[in-house]
């Protein structure tokens, strides 16, 4: 019987740590992580053929690794609570959205919403990253090697995006604290947002950021800090044509 | 004698009547249009304009004191491992620790577990308070994401995914920074005093191709065990419903234009959105179209008022109500005990509608240590379960009085409307005839 075979095939992935999503249900893969006790010695997972999968390894709240072996769809890592996730090829929307610790890896690209509202924990993308990255961030570190998209930090509230290529048009646009950090050019910045002043608080703060990274051969003196002009932070009519 | 022209009395204008014109003067003295709390205020079709039958020849009444009437309804029971149970089909509706007090959060749940229903967060967060003292909390989760954690999505009974809210379709969260003490603040990840302005679509989805994988996350975080909701404004009730189950929803609720909110653009309140009674048809409509009726559960709110607004809605196909702006009454709010205070703040009981400037004389929309006080979420709490009681008595009556042994056996076909409005809205006949606006080509 299928059921016998599907719990059989659990047996295996768990002494192995393997889960492979060709022969085994997403929900068996991600109900396994949620079993996971504290001190669980299962500390390595891996998942094979995810296929553009949605949801992979959401809310996992134990400090294991998790290697996918592949490109994911939606949400990988949503609601991730420590656990080190690394997706061995491109993440498609929302890939760490509202991530609260741990940390994301991605080697490819990742498409729109990197780390939509995450809450902490650190989400590299070693690729580019689409429009719309770290929007409503509220205290995410996010690293992109590449570029980033339009409306990207977009309502950001709190948290570190830092980014060694370009940024689309209307960076920042009606943000709150966070800070934005560019290497390169930035298309336009949104309403709201400027560029600030490099101290010597946000340089040590910003080479720790590419030092966990994994970023060399990159200065922090090399890249330009965005923030809220904080203009819009009460009502004003005299501001509204700014929206 | 001198011939005088007879006077005439001095007329003022219906188009410009006293409130437009203070309001314009308004508007040009502060160059700012008018924020506040509540729904719509204007008359709209609504549950009045209903009757119900009662039993007659054909049909036979029920014991009013002897004979049960089931109220219980099963909310989420399509793909939740654990759907909801209440004993009454009156649930509170999301409000947000923010534009409420901590207390006055705590009063809800304190009032909806003594009547064995479902209390909702709101655009803030979910509050030990509440928690504490809800049975039953659903969780929202709005484009804002304000507090949002997986650890409070599993501690939910149910998720309610918030698209819009019948104030507003379309239109995001407002909370002034008046309202924003340090704990709202910290709770919001906002800085303190700042005029919030939440977003107004979700960060991470639009459409609903989209919402059918959000929500597959979000029952992925919570192993299938959680009723998901999704509400919407009251805007295109039809469409909306059709596609809140074709995205895997296990609950539609539809929010009406009565429905309030903590604050908004009065223009927004009382021009955008449809009337709670218009929303109704529509949405039952397309879960028969879909052959979902009764199995993707109904809440309907804004304007729920008694016992009867209740047994009406439920005849017309939903399978529960949800109250707002009642349950703030219920607690106390714009109570005329506070007269003087309210004429202070140039307004008058029955008419504060100022609730994002947190300053409620009854201490519930208000962040104000002080105001606070005033308001005892033990007592409160009582007077919500005694409120919900009489709702659910009012029903019963009528559901027996038409023959039904439950609440949700009340069908259309008990009830006619007083106006041609009402008719076409309800799909139920003008009283005393058989004509049905819009049906069979007439």
């Amino acid at each position: 019987m299928p059921a016998i075979n599907v719990s059989k095939a659990l047996d295996q992935s768990h002494a192995s740590g393997v889960f492979d999503l060709a022969e085994i249900p997403l929900r068996e893969l991600n109900q396994a992580l949620h079993d996971l006790t504290p001190g669980s010695n299962q500390t390595a997972w891996e998942v094979l053929n995810p296929k553009g999968s949605h949801s992979v390894a959401v809310g996992v709240d134990q400090p294991v690794t998790i290697d996918v072996r592949g490109s994911v769809g939606y949400y990988c890592g949503g609601m991730n609570d420590g656990s080190a996730i690394t997706v061995h090829g491109s993440a498609g929307p929302g890939v760490g959205e509202n991530m609260m610790s741990g940390s994301i890896t991605v080697k490819g690209d990742a498409s729109q919403y990197a780390g939509a509202t995450g809450r902490g924990g650190l989400l590299v993308i070693e690729g580019n990253a689409s429009s719309r990255c770290g929007i409503s961030m509220k205290g995410i570190d996010i690293v992109v090697h590449g570029n980033i998209g339009h409306m990207s930090a977009f309502m950001a509230q709190s948290g570190n995006l830092v980014v060694l290529g370009d940024a689309g048009d209307a960076l920042g646009d009606s943000i709150y604290e966070a800070r934005l950090f560019v290497r390169g050019k930035v298309g336009s910045l949104g309403a709201d947002c400027i560029a600030k002043e490099m101290r010597p608080e946000h340089l040590a703060l910003l080479q720790d950021l590419l030092d966990r990274a994994g970023v060399t051969g990159v200065k922090a003196a090399e890249f330009t800090r965005y923030g809220s002009a904080r203009t819009l932070y009460n009502f004003n009519i005299d501001n509204a044509d700014a929206y | 004698m001198t011939y005088r022209n007879p006077p005439t009395t001095p007329r003022k204008s219906a188009t410009f009547d006293d409130y437009t014109l203070s309001e314009i003067r308004r508007a040009a003295a502060n160059g700012i249009y008018d924020i506040r709390g509540a729904g719509a205020k204007r008359r709209l079709p609504h549950f009045d304009d209903l009757l119900v039958l009662g039993a007659s020849i054909s049909r036979y009444p029920l014991e009013g004191y002897r004979e049960r009437c089931d109220t219980s309804v099963v909310l989420g029971s399509r793909h939740a491992k654990k759907p909801i149970e209440l004993k009454i089909p009156i649930t509170i509706a999301g409000m947000s620790f923010g534009s409420l007090s901590g207390p006055a959060k705590e009063a809800l749940g304190r009032g909806a577990t003594l009547s064995g229903t479902s209390t909702t967060t709101g655009d803030g967060g979910m509050t030990e308070e509440e928690r504490g003292h809800s049975k039953t909390l659903v969780y929202q989760y709005l484009p804002s994401r304000y507090g949002m954690n997986p650890r409070d999505l599993r501690r939910a009974d149910a998720i309610e995914i918030v698209v819009g809210q019948g104030a507003k379709p379309g239109g995001g969260g407002m909370l002034l920074g008046q309202k924003i003490s340090d704990r709202v603040a910290e709770m919001r990840t906002l800085p303190k005093g700042i005029d919030q302005r939440s977003a107004s679509r979700h960060p991470d989805w639009t459409g609903p191709d989209d919402l059918e994988i959000k929500i597959l996350e979000l029952r992925e975080i919570t192993d299938w065990e959680k009723p998901i909701y999704v509400k919407v404004g009251g805007a295109r009730p039809y469409y909306d419903t059709a596609l809140a189950v074709k995205s895997g929803a296990d609950v539609v609720v539809i929010d009406g234009m009565q429905g309030g909110t903590a604050a908004t653009q009065e223009v927004f309140i009382e021009n955008v959105g449809q009337p709670t009674l218009a929303c109704i048809r529509p949405a039952v409509q397309a879960l028969q179209d879909l052959g979902m009726h009764r199995k993707v559960q109904l809440i309907i709110s804004g304007g729920i008022r008694n016992g009867a607004d209740v047994a009406k809605a439920l005849a017309l196909g939903v399978d529960a109500v949800s109250i707002g702006t009642a349950a703030l009454v219920a607690l106390g709010d714009n109570d005329p005990r506070w007269e003087a205070e309210y004429n202070e703040l140039g307004t008058t009981a029955g008419a504060y509608d100022d609730w994002h400037e947190g300053r409620d004389p009854a201490g519930i929309t208000t962040q104000d240590p002080e105001l606070m006080k005033r308001l005892d979420p033990i007592a409160a709490g009582r007077r919500l379960a005694n409120y919900l009681k009489v709702m659910t008595l009012e029903a019963q009556t009528i559901a027996r009085a038409c023959g039904k042994n439950s609440l949700h056996n009340l069908e259309p076909e008990d009830l006619v409307a007083l106006t041609i409005e009402a008719a076409a809205m309800a799909g139920v006949p003008l009283a005393g005839t058989n004509w049905i606006p819009g049906k069979n080509g007439f």
